[in-house]
């Protein structure tokens, strides 16, 4: 059996895992997903009163098109984000962690298996908020790019991935608050990417923070593509820049995550959890 | 193959404790880092088929020796190697020749067996039909029934769930088993049958154990060599017969595991475990 086959199989083992554990925990999948279907339509509707809180002529179709934009690709990359920086607290959680550290298979292969996973499970969750969202609003997509807005969001996934690999360190170096540490760093990319308003809004320093996250060209992308129907020529330098983030980005999580994971084999902290 | 299974040479393993002074004083150099030696130039040679027995009172280093063989923790001094592969060197080598046991059944409790097992086996390269029999029949072996086999782990007994874990063990077929506490907290019947197949698999197999325990009579019925362990150093090895033969009592009879280790370390291995 070639080597090759060996970790593809072996990265299915993180996929078809997680899967039986969404299914095992289907209760609190429906509490989620609710919960964030509530949510993109609360921060749509902001947009649909918008006329009514200011007094002002607004293009309400534009506006809560730009909301939901951001709601929706924050939900996905959020995502994509949890299920690679939160694999190390799941398994101390379940206190398996040793198991599957202890198993032979390239660390590598153990992101690429949480990743494709996290993809997968990312699209179908927005994808469902999406639809049930469209029976909500009357939405006019006439004029968007859809599939180019969709190719965006595959670009940004591969920075995702990187910047994800990068904070799964902070639970493997800190077991007892890591974890939280990893929603100080979504925050962050929260309120520096412009998910909600343009970054031009922000002090400079902070625009200029806005630069280094994949999230801010991710939105600016699909923004284009979806509200002004940009067409896909115009939308590659951004994709470009968002796979160029992510081949830089992935590459240094990992080293990053081989040095952390052999610091916590050295202090005795890859079994404790808290 | 190598005859030497396990061969530790020179191993020291230190953790830092609690100590004085808040983390900012010890950044500072103001606080003091209390070093704790868990192994202390522990040295011991495990040959190929054999049972070897580790015994020893709970804190004093057996699951640290079993770490550090199961290349989930790097020792500060000293050489392990696994059938002459060095565990630092080579250890993506040793992982495919090792499994563990823990005292604990680390699962993921709200998957059943066949999905935890199934994802042992992905990880460990094995075909999914094959694997999906061999499951089976390794589960019922041990004396799990085929509905249990499919339902929720954390329905299980902890006896039950002992026994998920050393299926996982044996589905992937390592030469050197390393079982740290496998009955500890096991009722007498789930005991025995423990007990016997691992008597079992050493007839049936290839396989080498390496069994931490600090049940005197496990010890004794089941080890071929046994290492007696306290504070991190080895105070005695030898077979149970040459380890009785050190103590002499006064009457007629053959002196317990129990004696010789009191006589060795100066404790009770019962007071020392409580």
């Amino acid at each position: 059996m070639t080597q090759l086959v060996q970790e593809i199989r072996a990265s299915y083992a993180f996929v078809e895992r997680n899967f039986n554990l969404v299914k095992r925990y289907w209760g609190w999948e429906v509490v989620w997903l609710t919960y964030s279907i509530a949510n993109a339509l609360s921060i749509a509707y902001i947009g649909a009163g918008m006329e009514q809180i200011s007094g002002q002529k607004v293009d309400v179709d534009y506006l809560v098109l730009y909301l939901l934009i951001g709601t929706l690709v924050w939900r996905y990359l959020s995502i994509v984000f949890d299920a690679i920086s939160e694999m190390i607290a799941w398994e101390r959680w379940e206190g398996t962690i040793e198991y599957t550290f202890m198993a032979p298979v390239s660390r590598l292969t153990h992101m690429l298996g949480q990743t494709i996973f996290s993809v997968v499970y990312g699209l179908l969750f927005s994808g469902v908020i999406l639809v049930v969202v469209v029976l909500f609003l009357h939405l006019d997509l006439s004029q968007a790019n859809l599939l180019g807005g969709a190719l965006v969001l595959l670009a940004a996934s591969i920075s995702f991935i990187g910047f994800g690999i990068m904070a799964a360190v902070l639970p493997l170096l800190f077991p007892e608050r890591g974890a939280q540490m990893t929603h100080v760093v979504q925050a962050i990319l929260l309120l520096v990417s412009g998910v909600y308003y343009p970054v031009t809004v922000m002090p400079g320093w902070v625009q200029a923070l806005a630069r280094l996250s994949p999230a801010t060209y991710t939105l600016e992308g699909i923004r284009q593509a979806i509200l002004q129907g940009a067409p896909l020529r115009s939308l590659l330098g951004t994709m470009g820049l968002l796979v160029a983030m992510g081949v830089l980005a992935i590459p240094a999580g990992v080293w990053i995550f081989s040095r952390a994971e052999r610091h916590a084999k050295r202090t005795g902290v890859l079994k404790r959890s808290g | 193959m190598n005859d030497v299974a396990l061969n530790i040479i020179h191993a020291t393993k230190t953790f830092a404790g609690e100590g004085n002074g808040s983390w900012l004083a010890r950044i500072r150099g103001n606080g003091e880092k209390k070093l704790v030696f868990a192994l202390h130039d522990v040295s011991l040679r495990v040959q190929r088929r054999e049972i070897f027995g580790i015994l020893g009172p709970n804190g004093s280093g057996k699951s640290t020796l079993v770490r550090l063989a199961a290349t989930l923790l790097i020792p500060d001094a000293g050489h392990i190697t696994v059938f002459g592969h060095d565990v630092q060197h080579e250890e993506m080598q040793v992982k495919r020749l090792i499994n563990r046991v823990s005292v604990d059944a680390a699962f993921f409790k709200k998957l059943s067996p066949m999905e935890n097992l199934m994802y042992a086996a992905r990880l460990y390269s094995l075909g999914a039909q094959d694997a999906r029999e061999q499951i089976v029949e390794i589960l019922h072996r041990l004396g799990i029934k085929t509905d249990s086999i499919y339902r929720p782990l954390g329905d299980m007994s902890r006896g039950m769930q002992q026994k998920v874990a050393i299926a996982r063990a044996f589905l992937t077929a390592p030469i050197l088993l390393l079982l740290d506490e496998p009955t500890t907290g096991l009722d007498p019947r789930s005991k025995r049958e423990v007990q016997e197949f691992i008597l079992e698999v050493r007839r049936d197999s290839d396989t080498t154990v390496l069994l931490t325990t600090h049940d005197m009579n496990e010890a004794d019925a089941l080890c071929d060599r046994i290492a007696i362990i306290d504070n991190g150093r080895i105070v005695a090895l030898d077979t149970p017969t040459g380890l009785k033969a050190m103590v002499t009592i006064s009457n007629d009879e053959e002196p317990t595991l129990e004696e010789v280790f009191m006589e060795l370390t100066g404790k009770s291995l019962e007071e020392e475990t409580v």
